[in-house]
């Protein structure tokens, strides 16, 4: 018993002191989360400062939120289906998931980037890699709706993407996995020395933001992981990080992590693009979908390129050197002046910073350590600007303040450390809620970063909401960074699995954020933009339905002479031109989502009435005060019936 | 040239503004409208104050009968002519009758101005009185007549969750400056023919 007392009065002890190191963490953040409560509110009817667009993840779609309030805006799908806004169901935009394999409903979305004019966010664009069939799409951030998604040949894993030059010149994509280039049957066992790393350079129209895959550059079988460009004086390179360098094809968590160092392949992409405009490179038979969404007609449109230009780096001596950097390097962070190339190996306590100029230094005077498949290997000591000493363990991500600080991830440590460009000391660091992925800072992958805040992603929340079964949330943490200190501000859900994000100043977008689609510049081939034109088409077995919709009525609202077997279209204009007045339209029965059709659209979806009978559609948006009204019936006869093809709205059909 | 005179001939031309600048205005607030809704009446037309306005009106007020605002009045055909008569008739008095004919073009100016308000609420009175007897929403005033939406004349009115305001516009205030001038070149003609 006495035992028992004194065990008791340790534990007691322990307890208290335990809880004394709590106690003070807790008065600490309490005493913060009082002015951290004021620094995230955003009161009712106020706006926040700016958008956050979060990479789904594996939901494939990216997600618009305000900081610093944390408030989900919108979801927009882009290489996934999305049945709330017939994405990928109504007849318009299924062309857009369309790839060399197929219809692809699904995908992996990973590093959204804003375009930029000269090294600044300029808020035309938002640029998204899907990661498992590769493919780059471009949302315009005018509809916040993506209107191009390209496929990228030759590439798996489709990582090391979606980054922009500094004048949106070009945006980049690397594969994560190196194939045959070209794909042919092949002893996997054979991979080293024959399998490749295409990195491709897709070129973005400055007019009219189309995109096209100008040149892509056969790597060695490395895994391309990610990449940033350079800027400033960098400004023509860009660069990647490389794993892989053993060119492992299985158990790759032992296999490719035998080098003490991979590489970052820093590439000269405008001594290729010359080389190329001068008649360089070949082409190279391909298949690959390049899917175009015209705001004008609301349709996309699905076309298979059949060639793409190869480019043969040993073939362009001087555009391609590979800076060794320890540990498997994730990512690979450009600062804002251009100067510093940040190698975060994760498999490290350490960060590797190269010196862009030490580099052109290093290649003016030969300083090689080889090749590796005829690419020379610059000196690591000649390029290396110094490291983050011991700064946490598996440092994956770097950001920018545009202040002289860099901010890094730490998943296995899981936090966030600030540190000192030039002097490389650590500044300061703040536990992640856990195991933080990227990080994002409004403009970090810029010249000019704003920053205020940093968001981390993290890939893990267990307890840090209330629970929704073995399937949990994952999250961002919003920091205030403006102190010396960060301060852990909120915690907010994301969908999906966040990756890399994109933030901007809100004014830069949502001035210009559409508000209606103007019907006179409707050009889609089925739209009507007045009811007295709305009319039923049979074409044999195919039934076009020229519908339209405004408060609180379908035209035609009565069908009949629709027959059991007819693929029966219907092509809905909403002839609102009203902000924020969509219309919804879903038939029973009908093997596809509903439609969710914005003021001037035309959307279309398919429905093949199966049985006889009268049945109703409806509006699925409370679009007004009637909304409970806006209904209508077809009726569906016997296939061969004699029922005539009739329609009507405001009177009985004859 | 005579200090009256000029009053006179530039209170005259100030009513060719009319032909640019709107005279009216009606704006809707309401709580789904952060942004009002509303059109500017002008001598020849009725345009949007914002782009979609008039058919937006329209949509919300056929929900209790109203007719729909129309694309032209048959007075639009008749008022520019009233005005470039107005404009003739006060050059030809500016240059070549004497100050008491100012005031002469003043009252008649006058009487077109209230004939011009008159026909404006009996337009008012129609759009707001005459109703589809198959409204989808019908309300009663609390004497059981049927509630009329009629905008008001001049000044703010709350009609339903709208709040109607209805004032004139720079054309309008062109036109009176115009009708003041001729009041003033009046009196100081008066005063220059009793130097």
């Amino acid at each position: 018993m006495k035992n028992l007392h004194k065990i008791s009065f340790v534990l007691v002890l322990i307890a208290a002191f335990l809880m004394g190191c709590n106690n003070s963490n807790k008065s600490n953040s309490g005493a913060l989360s009082g002015s951290a409560a004021e620094k995230v509110y955003v009161k009712p009817g106020d706006h926040d400062d700016y958008y956050a667009f979060i990479s789904g993840g594996f939901s494939g779609q990216l997600a618009v939120y305000g900081l610093p309030s944390g408030r989900l805006f919108k979801v927009i799908p882009v290489f996934s289906q999305d049945a709330e806004k017939a994405y990928g169901y109504n007849e318009e935009t299924k062309p857009m998931l369309n790839t060399s394999h197929g219809f692809v409903p699904w995908d992996d979305s990973h590093h959204p980037d804003i375009s930029q004019t000269e090294g600044e966010l300029d808020g035309r664009y938002i640029f998204i890699n899907g990661n498992n069939t590769p493919r780059i799409a471009k949302v315009d951030l005018t509809t916040f709706e993506t209107t191009e998604i390209i496929e990228i040949p030759n590439s798996a894993g489709n990582h090391s993407s979606s980054f922009v030059t500094e004048n949106t010149e070009y945006v980049v994509a690397g594969t994560r996995f190196s194939v045959p280039v070209p794909q042919r049957d092949m002893p996997i066992k054979d991979y080293k020395g024959n399998f490749k790393g295409a990195l491709s350079f897709i070129s973005v129209d400055p007019e009219d933001g189309g995109m096209d895959i100008k040149f892509q550059l056969i790597m060695p079988g490395f895994n391309y992981d990610l990449s940033h460009p350079g800027r400033g004086d960098s400004h023509g390179w860009f660069f990647f990080s490389t794993y892989n360098t053993e060119e492992a094809s299985t158990l790759l968590e032992v296999y490719a992590s035998q080098n003490d160092k991979d590489f970052i392949a820093a590439v000269n992409w405008k001594k290729i693009e010359e080389y190329v405009n001068n008649g360089g490179g070949k082409k190279m038979p391909a298949n690959y979908a390049h899917n175009v969404y015209s705001e004008e007609t609301h349709m996309a449109t699905s076309t298979m390129k059949k060639e793409v230009l190869v480019v043969d780096p040993t073939e362009v001596p001087g555009a391609i050197y590979l800076l060794p950097t320890p540990k498997s390097p994730h990512g690979c962070d450009v600062d804002p002046s251009g100067e510093y190339i940040v190698g975060s190996g994760k498999l490290s306590a350490n960060l590797t910073i190269h010196s862009f100029s030490k580099m052109i230094k290093a290649i003016e005077e030969e300083q090689f350590d080889g090749d590796a498949y005829g690419i020379p290997i610059l000196a690591f000591e000649a390029v290396n600007a110094g490291s983050v000493e011991q700064a946490g363990l598996g440092p994956l991500h770097t950001e920018f303040d545009g202040k002289g600080n860099g901010y890094t991830t730490f998943f296995i440590s899981s936090e966030v450390v600030k540190w000192k460009l030039g002097t490389w000391e650590v500044i300061d660091r703040k536990p992640t809620f856990y195991s933080v992925g990227h990080l994002m800072i409004p403009g970090g992958n810029s010249r000019k970063p704003f920053g205020k805040y940093v968001v981390a992603m993290n890939k893990i929340t267990k307890d840090r909401y209330i629970p929704t079964g073995p399937e949990v949330t994952q999250s961002a943490q919003l920091y205030d960074i403006s102190g010396e200190k960060m301060e852990l501000l909120l915690d907010f859900p994301t969908i999906g699995e966040p990756h890399y994000a994109a933030g901007c100043p809100a004014d830069l977008l949502a001035e210009n954020s559409k508000k209606i689609f103007k019907l006179e510049e409707n050009k889609h081939p089925y739209a009507v933009t007045n009811e007295a034109d709305t009319k039923v088409v049979r074409e044999g077995k195919e039934v076009h339905v020229y519908m339209t919709t405004i408060r609180s009525h379908f035209a035609p609202d009565n069908i009949e002479g629709i027959q059991v077997g007819d693929k029966v279209y219907f092509h809905i204009t909403n002839l609102e031109q009203d902000y924020d007045v969509p219309h919804g339209v879903s038939m029973i029965g009908a093997n596809t989502s509903e439609l969710l059709i914005m003021p001037g659209q035309t959307e279309s979806f398919l429905w093949e009435p199966k049985q006889v009978g009268v049945w109703p559609f409806y509006c699925t948006d409370f679009c007004s005060a009637l909304h409970q009204e806006m209904q209508g019936y077809v009726r569906v006869s016997p296939n061969g019936s004699s029922v005539p093809l009739k329609w009507s709205m405001g009177e009985n059909i004859e | 040239m005579k200090r009256s005179k000029v009053l006179m001939l530039v209170g005259v031309v100030l009513l060719a503004s009319l032909f640019v600048l709107p005279l009216w205005n009606i704006t809707l607030e309401a709580p789904q409208y952060p942004e009002p809704i509303g059109f500017n009446i002008h001598i020849n037309k009725l345009a949007d104050m914002n782009p979609n306005d008039i058919k937006n009106i329209n949509i919300m007020n056929h929900y209790v009968g109203m007719k729909e605002i129309p694309e032209t009045l048959p007075e639009f055909e008749l008022f520019p002519y009233v005005v470039i008569g107005a404009i003739l008739l006060g050059l030809i008095i500016g240059f070549k009758m004497n100050y008491k004919w100012y005031l002469v073009w003043f009252i008649i100016m006058c009487v077109l101005g209230f004939l011009g308000m008159y026909d404006f609420y009996l337009w008012e009175y129609d759009y707001g009185h005459s109703l589809s007897d198959k409204a989808a929403i019908q309300f009663k005033n609390p004497d059981g007549t049927p509630m009329a939406y009629q905008p008001p004349l001049f000044g703010t009115k709350t009609i339903l969750n709208f709040v109607a305001h209805s004032y004139p516009r720079s054309g309008a205030y062109l036109l009176f400056t115009g009708m003041i001038l001729s009041v003033v070149a009046f009196f100081v003609g008066r005063k220059e023919s009793a130097l």
